[in-house]
């Protein structure tokens, strides 16, 4: 059995039996990277010597951190002291992080080894990975499809087998949709939970730190090593943290999820609910006892969540401006739109240099949404936009605190459609917001979340049969609850072990 | 109140305070002036993506303390919000500041002069907030326009924004808010109100209120004056403002909703105000609530123990000196101004001599004079507690006269022997009463007008002896010389 179908756990497991060293896990990593990145494009950097050098040292100083020896790939919007951290952004394609995410800290401590950064959408927004300023990724299961996004890069890594575990980013589901596109497991943590210090900032109050990997167990295991208080993060949680992997379980007697009415909407593939019905008997079978809910607020979270990323995103990019760091246009203004204006030439240089760098150095969904957000935040629409989606969002909480009383776990699709082919969407912008109708409400509630393989859909003339997500969510806080229904659901099922084949080589 | 005849001059001040704190508002950086550009930064205070901010506790245990000196009503519920703008030396592209719930609300500063050119009124506070100051951009005017630099070292201090009402009507006025104001927050130890190198900027908003044609009274457009760098800049452009804004009332008639706030900044060199940019004003900051911060949530005890934790205020300072020791408004005023060191030292004189009236004058018009001409800190001053109260203890017991008293505190100034080699030093030594009386004898006998004059009533004429006896012996006690002078006449 080759080592780059063993799960992180199991890894772990052979490391500490010395049944094979962190150098050889890493180069059949590595190997597996070199053998198809230059086609699935998942890694934006990957630097096999540095990699391999990690390794080599955890070998020698027989390091007995959690996640010795075990390769991570990293999104790219996530710091790495040293290292280049794009942001898959034009503006930060030259930018070198001075410092370590609290989360690569603690990771380090854990003696994970760090294989490169991977390719997402810029600044996090998208969901397809095609609006990386460096090129697409593909996904593993059809390379002519998306692998989802905003971290595409991440999911397709692990789908692919190049890595056992990835760090990805969710602001409205980045994690969970390209984990349901891909056929991995995804897991959006609790907001505040995972430490953002060193995540570079989409939407601070929705952003939140995911882990991808191939089953529940693995998310639990670095979830382990990540999770807790920070004190560089104000809104990073104090709540205690419970040992995910001592949680796990298969018997769910007694686990009352909720199955919303509002999740059979219009523009859900029947084949995802299909899924749905076929998981949720699967899960009644291990005790779980489903009952249909309502959440009809829920049907209000896009608009809400696309106004309020909007308008935090506003400000969050509002750094990007050439003056310190990062992408700066070089602009040779012409004497005589200068000597027109009656603007002093000073203030004219440094206007035109804002608008040349900010022009060039973002993509138009990036500068889309900038737009829109400081549009929602100007004078005179503030109440009606941004104040709206706050009331909104406030409403959302409601609705799932008083949920949550009544149900333990919520149970529905990550996704109306399997992934979609490349191109298919990038040029209509509002279907693909649409298609974060499941996820979006996790975000804005803050509440814990995971997609995990249940299906396949049937093959097509265009596309082969493509993974298919469902997705769990739990109170705040509830991940160990998350990760076991997910263990144990996986422990019934086998869809999270299928690979996809690789150009006619099995991963 | 400061009342001319055409207008009432109508001004509102925007106070910026450094808080005095070892690091900046949301990270652990140095706040200390004057190091290497760009030496005390981090990845929080430059921006860096995926830096977030964590509140420094102590300023806004400051702003609370400030707050509460300044009867402003604490929130109990206070949250931060960004302000959007463009410029090169706010790295982040926004400025975390306070919008709607400030941590301190309405409040008063009362002014005074016990001068008395002024009357003693309360200016009124809408609020003050906290905020991170920005950097500064340096232009190298050798390197030509093209060369600006920025050294973010300030970016991220903790400033509070104390904003009055606008409540001041004289440049007069003004001044004295500042400076009791700079006075108090010295008394707090919040801020060092440093102006050279920044502590404290001050904005004057500047109107007047006028008759219009109907005799009506209206007021006109709103000018803020930027870039005050001192008082006395206060002053100045507070009253160049007003003469401005009259001449032009009277030329173009234009009222407060007839043209929008007006940006001027103040030009020390000229002493005359000249237009900003207008830009500023038609600027969107497109507040909102800072998500990478949390709201701050204040109980009624946590603010009760603030404020018991306060310490003294001058305001009440001054009150306490004229009630424990009878010193007048004006001594007291003149010493809670100096300072709270130039407090101590006063109780302390005051205590031991038991003579607080006596100890007040000694500080006013030797000590203070001394520590203001040679700018030396009045816990170094050579004449200690104990010194000079020992130099008043003589003084009150009449051992030492007036003038020989102030030629001993001199010679203390440099010479740190204790008090009574240096009145030997000086040669100063009490006269055997005998020996003032031959003195005495001799100045009657060579002035018979003077003692003719005495006897007809005019009893100050023997004033002019008491000097004469000095010249003969400059140890004579002029109390004693005048007692034998009136004894001796009495008793021929």
């Amino acid at each position: 059995m080759s080592l780059i179908e063993l799960s992180a756990f199991e890894l772990v497991e052979g490391l500490k039996q010395g049944q094979f060293s962190a150098q050889e896990v890493n180069s059949s990593f590595a190997d597996q990277v070199d053998l198809h990145d230059s086609k699935l494009k998942a890694f934006l950097r990957f630097d096999r010597q540095e990699c391999l050098e990690q390794a080599a040292k955890i070998d020698s100083t027989g390091s007995k951190g959690n996640l010795a020896g075990i390769p991570i790939a990293v999104k790219d919007v996530i710091c790495i002291e040293g290292q280049k951290t794009t942001c898959g952004s034009r503006m930060l394609e030259e930018f070198v992080a001075p410092y370590d995410a609290t989360l690569i800290s603690r990771l380090r401590k854990s003696d994970g080894v760090f294989l490169g950064k991977t390719n997402m959408d810029e600044f996090a927004m998208g969901s397809s990975t095609e609006n990386s300023a460096f090129g697409r990724s593909c996904n593993p299961w059809h390379f002519g499809s998306v692998p989802g996004g905003s971290s595409g890069g991440a999911a397709s890594c692990v789908a692919a087998s190049l890595t056992p575990l990835s760090i990805g980013s969710d602001t409205g589901g980045s994690v969970r949709q390209p984990a349901a596109f891909c056929g991995v497991t995804g897991l959006k943590p609790t907001y505040g939970r995972v430490s953002r210090y060193g995540l570079i900032a989409f939407a601070s109050s929705l952003d939140q730190i995911g882990f991808f990997a191939r089953d529940a167990r693995d998310v639990a295991l670095i979830l382990n090593e990540s999770a807790g208080h920070d004190q560089r993060d104000s809104t990073s949680s104090r709540e205690p943290v419970v040992d995910y992997l001592g949680s796990l379980g298969s018997d769910l007697s007694g686990l009352k999820i909720g199955l919303p009415i509002e999740y059979q909407s219009e523009g859900l593939s029947d084949e995802i609910q299909a899924s749905v019905v076929e998981a949720r008997r699967v899960l009644e079978s291990l005790g779980a006892e489903v009952s249909e809910i309502s959440l009809p607020m829920t049907q209000y979270g896009v608009a809400a969540y696309y106004l309020i990323a909007s308008c935090e995103a506003s400000g969050n990019l509002a750094r990007y401006d050439g003056a310190h760091y990062g992408f700066r246009a070089n602009c040779q203004e012409d004497q005589k739109s200068r000597s027109a204006s009656s603007t002093p030439p000073d203030a004219n240089r440094l206007l035109e240099m804002y608008c040349q760098t900010r022009s060039k150095g973002f993509g138009p969904e990036v500068k889309r949404r900038i737009m829109l957000g400081t549009y929602a935040l100007s004078a005179g629409y503030y109440d009606a936009y941004y104040l709206q989606a706050l009331k909104i969002r406030r409403l959302i909480q409601n609705e799932l605190r008083e949920t949550f009383t009544k149900v333990d776990l919520i149970l529905g699709p990550t996704t109306p459609t399997p992934a979609y082919r490349i191109g298919e969407k990038s040029k209509d912008p509002l279907s693909m917001y649409l298609g974060d109708i499941y996820t979006v409400v996790a975000n804005l509630a803050g509440i814990p979340a995971i997609s995990f393989p249940a299906g396949f859909s049937t093959e097509k003339a265009d596309q082969p049969a493509m993974p298919i997500g469902l997705q769990l969510q739990g109170p705040a806080f509830a991940e160990a609850e998350l990760l076991k229904a997910t263990w144990a659901f996986q422990n019934a099922t086998d869809w999270h072990q299928r690979r996809p084949v690789l150009d006619g080589v099995v991963g | 109140m400061v009342k001319s005849k055409d207008y009432d001059l109508i001004v509102g001040l925007e106070v910026h305070v450094q808080l005095q704190t070892q690091s900046k508002l949301f990270c652990g950086c140095c706040t200390s002036f004057g190091a290497q550009p760009n030496t005390q930064t981090c990845p929080v205070c430059t921006g860096m993506p995926g830096a977030l901010p964590v509140l420094n506790r102590r300023a806004l245990q400051l702003a609370i303390r400030t707050g509460l000196a300044l009867n402003c009503d604490i929130a109990t519920f206070t949250k931060w919000d960004r302000k959007n703008y463009f410029y090169p030396d706010l790295p982040k592209g926004y400025q975390v500041s306070q919008f709607d719930l400030p941590v301190c609300g309405a409040g008063y500063l009362a002014i005074s002069d016990p001068s008395s050119r002024l009357e003693s009124k309360p200016i009124r506070l809408i609020r003050a907030h906290l905020e991170e100051d920005a950097g500064k951009s340096l232009h190298d005017e050798a390197g030509g326009l093209s060369d600006t630099r920025i050294d973010l070292n300030r970016a991220g201090t903790p400033l509070l924004e104390i904003v009055s009402e606008p409540d001041i009507r004289s440049p007069l006025e003004a001044k004295a808010f500042l400076s009791e104001l700079k006075l108090l927050l010295g008394y707090l130890g919040v801020s060092d109100c440093n102006m050279q190198e920044g502590s404290l900027r001050v904005d004057a908003n500047v109107n007047l209120h006028v008759l219009n044609d109907d005799q009506l009274s209206v007021a006109t457009p709103i000018v803020e004056v930027k870039n005050l760098n001192s008082f006395r800049a206060v002053e100045r452009a507070v009253t160049y403002e007003a003469e401005r804004q009259w001449k032009l009332w009277q030329q173009d008639k234009l009222t407060i909703d007839q043209r929008p706030k007006q940006t001027r900044g103040w030009n020390d060199a000229e002493q005359v105000t000249v237009p900003q940019r207008e830009k500023e004003e038609s600027a969107d900051y497109r507040y909102f609530p800072d998500p990478d911060l949390v709201p701050i949530v204040l109980t009624a005890d946590e603010i009760s123990e603030y404020r018991a934790d306060l310490c003294e205020l001058p305001s009440e300072i001054r009150l306490r000196l004229q009630k424990d020791y009878e010193v007048s408004a004006y001594d007291s005023d003149v010493m809670v101004n100096q300072g709270r060191e130039c407090v101590q030292y006063f109780e302390a004189v005051a205590k031991k001599t038991n003579q607080g009236k006596l100890a007040a004058n000694w500080i006013q018009q030797h000590v203070l004079q001394v520590i203001n001409d040679s700018d030396c800190e009045i816990e170094e001053f050579p004449v200690n507690v104990d010194r000079l109260s020992s130099l008043i203890e003589k003084v009150h017991a009449g051992e030492l006269d007036n003038s020989r008293a102030k030629d001993v505190f001199q010679a203390m100034l440099t010479d740190p022997s204790p008090l009574e080699q240096v009145i030997k030093a000086l040669g100063i030594e009490n006269v055997a009463d005998d020996e003032l009386e031959t003195i005495c004898r001799e100045l009657l006998e060579q002035n018979p007008q003077i003692v003719t004059d005495y006897q007809g009533g005019k009893k100050q004429a023997i004033g002019s002896l008491i000097g004469q006896a000095k010249k003969k012996n400059p140890n004579a006690n002029p109390g004693r010389v005048r007692e034998l002078l009136i004894q001796i006449i009495e008793n021929t």
